[in-house]
């Protein structure tokens, strides 16, 4: 079993690739697209901005290659939000897997800080990448801008309003929220999806 | 509902606790590492450490560490303490920190704020203020651990740095720090309410009401303290499910 970190101009890499040891599975990470294409399992992790990374993804045609993998592929954070269709963080065009648009916290709310970070529950849960999680879970996020509701959806966390916290269309998944740092619900995940 | 957090904080010196601590299951109470899994297994939301090491041999020791801590917890975590530069952070992060908090050398140089901020996302940068008031009933910015005084507002300092580009915000009241008494609730009040970064309350800590009123009267977004986590004073999994049965929205 192989598994492949993505390696772009994102953070938190690093963390993912240790959450990956603590739980026992060995991973590299790549931004060679035969490496990536020969993967059982494929990791689009990222903490960034949206435009700068889809420029990055694009110049490495990494982009083209991402909309094309047949295998599991899951997304986190950034990752998941760039596997949408556009994102309202400076206007960006992105993957387009999920129709799902990513809009910008609503700032007005005077109750609401941005970004969101920390500790938010997981609700509606559905797909075995949620297999012995229970609804209500905790997990952690740090976001400004989130997916929108859609048929798409597979969990739904809720700040201000609801909105998606996992998508999933075919092979592709996507969480908003750090696995890698949700302690064992997190573990819980990522060993999920290390089993599909 | 998103939950307030409880942050146990780590002082370190060359890669070691410094502050005492009173755990039985713990080999080695020197071991950050050790007392880090510990939290973390507890329940602790997120983990502070501060580096107080002084020698030029600082940055490599603390890098290490940060990649041997990395390597062991599961929740996020920051490192603080004498951090000055883009390549400070970087190497921080490389080596698997979530998040740096800078103090004295951002008052310093404030435009630190928004370059690290360009360059690794607002939501790594947390910026920690020391503040104590004074006897005209300010709340004035410290720098140096407390030992220097400004002429500069706490709320003004605050909202210029989220201006420039931090994401949270650390806020130290010397006059609670070490005394047990409780929280600085007036001057928490006053940032997590006129500031759109979540607010981390930090010093005076002493029993569990004071983090229900610093949560509750104050609404800080996260609580921190040392020593009564360190010497067991107050169990994580205790505070927390005190504070669950009073209403605050807590991850157990």
């Amino acid at each position: 079993m192989k598994t492949v970190i993505i390696q772009y101009n994102a953070g938190n890499i690093q963390s993912v690739l240790f959450a990956l040891e603590r739980i026992g599975v060995e991973a590299s990470v790549t931004d060679d697209v035969k490496q990536i294409e020969a993967a059982d399992k494929i990791i689009f992790p990222g903490v960034g901005e949206a435009s700068t990374a889809m420029t990055y993804l694009k110049e490495r045609k990494l982009d083209q290659l991402i909309v094309s993998l047949q295998q599991p592929v899951l997304g986190i954070c950034l990752g998941m939000q760039l596997m949408c269709a556009f994102s309202e963080e400076n206007n960006t065009p992105c993957l387009g897997i999920f129709d799902e648009r990513v809009e910008k916290f609503n700032s007005n709310n005077q109750q609401l800080k941005i970004p969101q970070i920390g500790w938010n529950n997981i609700v509606d849960l559905k797909t075995d990448l949620f297999k012995g999680v229970h609804d209500q879970a905790y997990c952690y996020f740090v976001h400004g801008y989130y997916a929108a509701l859609g048929k798409h959806t597979i969990a739904t966390a809720n700040y201000g309003l609801a909105y998606s916290a996992a998508l999933k269309k075919g092979n592709f998944y996507g969480v908003q929220f750090h696995p890698e740092k949700s302690a064992i619900v997190g573990e819980q995940i990522i060993k999920n999806f290390i089993e599909l | 509902m998103l939950t307030k957090r409880i942050i146990p904080c780590l002082d370190i010196k060359d890669g070691r606790t410094v502050k005492g601590v009173n755990f039985e299951q713990i080999r080695d109470a020197g071991d950050p590492v050790e007392l880090a899994t510990i939290y973390a297994k507890e329940g602790a939301d997120e983990l502070v450490f501060l580096d107080i090491t002084a020698t030029n041999e600082k940055r490599k020791t603390l890098s290490e560490l940060v990649n041997k801590i990395a390597h062991h917890i599961n929740i996020p975590f920051t490192v603080g303490g004498g951090i000055s530069s883009v390549e400070d952070v970087q190497l921080l992060l490389k080596n698997g920190a979530d998040k740096i908090s800078i103090n004295t050398s951002a008052y310093k140089n404030p435009t630190l704020i928004n370059q690290l901020a360009l360059e690794f996302g607002t939501q790594c940068v947390v910026l920690a203020i020391d503040t104590k008031k004074e006897v005209d009933g300010n709340w004035y910015v410290y720098l140096n651990g407390g030992r220097v005084k400004t002429n500069t507002l706490c709320i003004d300092w605050a909202r210029e740095a989220v201006e420039r580009g931090a994401g949270e915000i650390l806020l130290t009241s010397m006059n609670n720090d070490g005394t047990k008494q409780g929280f600085a609730l007036d001057i928490t009040h006053d940032l997590s309410t006129q500031l759109s970064v979540p607010i981390i309350a930090s010093g005076g800590a002493g029993t569990m009401q004071h983090f229900s009123d610093v949560f509750e009267i104050a609404k800080a977004d996260a609580a921190l303290a040392a020593s009564i986590f360190h010497f067991k004073e107050i169990a994580v999994p205790t505070l927390k499910s005190y504070l669950s049965n009073k209403g605050i929205s807590i991850r157990i």
